[in-house]
């Protein structure tokens, strides 16, 4: 029996997967403020996951083409000037509606709603696995290769400009790497819980960060903590997993929040 | 050699011009500045320059090879990004710490590299956006009025520091300003711009250019007048009305 044998420590190794990704993209997320950017892209998902039942062919590669065709909507009719809270509040929640309405058009096919809302990470497969670890890796590449691009172009288009960056195509690095984690992630935490695994741990690391790189890295390891931490708890207590993970991230956002207002007060 | 020219450039945002048909040139060593009233289009001609805005038609020729620095007009820095003085210095390209303390200097921002960027006053951010601009050993520096927001003496101040600058590094300036009575002074050439060049030359001469008149009223001729004097009777506060009078 080899050490992927065991349905727990294939979930603990997802669920690090999906958390090592999406925290230092979830930091572009919240520095470009792009929550509900992120938020749009994981509910158009749902459509995805039904394309791919119908066409027979596999969830991640459905979810990933309908997740990169929703992150370049909206990307492109941002940059032209719409209200974009009410655009991403539009789209965001009609394709989630779509997406449940196109699940209940397949025949033939019984599928647990619940697994592509709220994730399943006890079912991940060997193959889930691969995928999931070949999509983080991909995107932590990606981010590798762009960082110092990416940050310039969060900072301000005209300083990227200036030195010979195009903010557009950096803009299509960030849509294309949230697009892969949403595709990988969808298995972990589901589609409606996939943008609190990009932006909780950010969120409660920036308190403790001097520097990008630094937030990056304590987002990761606070994404880390709440994957394992939340899948221990869930079997402590028989709750459903992708739920408890996000719970105990948001119990590390809040301890974090209020130590840094402490700090602050002490400090005054 | 000029280090920019533009040929009959001209750019319309959906459909509406912003620049028509602008020819523009700067030469090396420089210090050109570009006025007009809101909305324009002195900004679009420098993020043109900087390559931000495509040109609907006529051609932006820049030297081979130039180095721009290039300090925009407000940048803001969501609080929630982590950034100290130095790691920003470093953005997109990695920097030797010599090289960033040095520019630091230059700016008049010596102390400031352990900062968070959000924390930063006013002037300190103005300052450190130059020591960045600094940072290529630019040949053409392009300020975006750049003292927005400053008080008069901090804006007096920042000029004098682009003044030295300028005279350490040996580069063309080219600005946008709104302070008429200073930037003037300092430039070689001035442009009067409103959508398209209205008069261009040196600062006496476009300050009573009808054109120019037509476009700021003879109020700012009046504090052109203020700076001249200040040369000759620095505490002679009068002088304005003295001058206007003697039209």
């Amino acid at each position: 029996m080899s050490l992927f044998d065991s349905f727990l420590i294939r979930a603990a190794l997802a669920g690090l997967g999906v958390a090592l990704a999406a925290a230092p993209l979830g930091c572009f997320v919240v520095w470009r403020r792009m929550a509900y950017f992120g938020d749009a892209t994981a509910h158009a998902s749902i459509l995805g996951v039904a394309l791919a039942l119908s066409f027979q062919t596999s969830v991640f590669t459905g979810v990933l083409v309908v997740s990169l065709l929703m992150a370049t909507t909206v990307s492109t009719l941002s940059s032209r000037g719409f209200a974009m809270d009410t655009l991403l509040g539009v789209l965001a929640h009609s394709a989630l509606a779509f997406g449940l309405v196109a699940v209940s058009f397949l025949q033939g096919v019984r599928i647990d709603l619940m697994a592509y809302l709220f994730g399943d990470i006890l079912a991940v497969g060997r193959l889930d696995l691969a995928v999931i670890w070949g999509g983080a890796l991909l995107v932590l590449a990606l981010l590798w290769w762009r960082w110092s691009a990416l940050l310039t172009a969060t900072l301000n288009p005209d300083l990227a400009y200036a030195a010979g960056i195009d903010p557009r195509r950096e803009q299509l690095v960030l849509t294309i790497a949230l697009a892969l984690v949403v595709a990988v992630a969808i298995k972990v935490v589901g589609v409606l819980l996939i943008a609190a695994m990009l932006i909780i741990p950010a969120a409660t690391a920036r308190p403790f960060a001097a520097t990008p790189e630094r937030m990056a890295l304590i987002a990761a390891v606070i994404g880390g903590v709440s994957a394992l931490g939340g899948l221990q708890l869930a079997f402590a207590f028989d709750t459903p997993t992708g739920p408890t993970i996000v719970c105990l991230a948001a119990t590390l956002f809040t301890l974090s929040s209020l130590s840094s207002l402490l700090v602050q007060n002490f400090r005054i | 050699m000029s280090l920019v020219t533009l040929q009959n450039l001209t750019i319309r945002h959906s459909g509406n011009p912003v620049l028509s048909a602008v020819n523009f040139h700067i030469h090396a060593g420089e210090i050109v500045t570009v006025v007009g009233p809101n909305g324009s289009g002195k900004s679009t001609l420098l993020r043109a320059i900087i390559g931000a805005v495509r040109p609907s038609s006529g051609q932006i020729i820049r030297a081979k090879g130039l180095r721009l620095g290039y300090v925009p007009q407000k940048l803001h820095i969501d609080p929630t990004l982590p950034l100290t003085v130095r790691r920003f210095l470093s953005l997109p390209l990695r920097i030797a710490n010599s090289v960033a303390n040095q520019a630091l200097e230059q700016a008049g921002a010596g102390k400031l590299a352990d900062q968070q960027m959000a924390q930063l006053s006013g002037g300190q951010f103005q300052r450190v956006l130059l020591a960045r601009a600094l940072l290529c050993n630019p040949q053409l520096l392009i300020l975006d009025e750049a003292t927005q927001g400053l008080d008069q003496p901090g804006s007096a101040a920042f000029y004098q520091q682009i003044e030295t600058v300028r005279q350490q590094l040996g580069c063309a300036v080219l600005m946008v300003s709104h302070e008429l009575h200073v930037v003037m002074a300092a430039s070689d050439r001035v442009i009067c711009l409103n959508g398209h060049v209205c008069c261009e030359g040196e600062p006496e001469h476009v300050a009573s250019a009808p054109e120019y008149r037509a476009l700021f009223g003879s109020g700012t001729h009046g504090a052109l007048a203020l700076y001249r004097h200040e040369h000759n009777h620095r505490h002679d506060h009068d002088c304005t009305l003295e001058h206007e009078a003697a039209q």
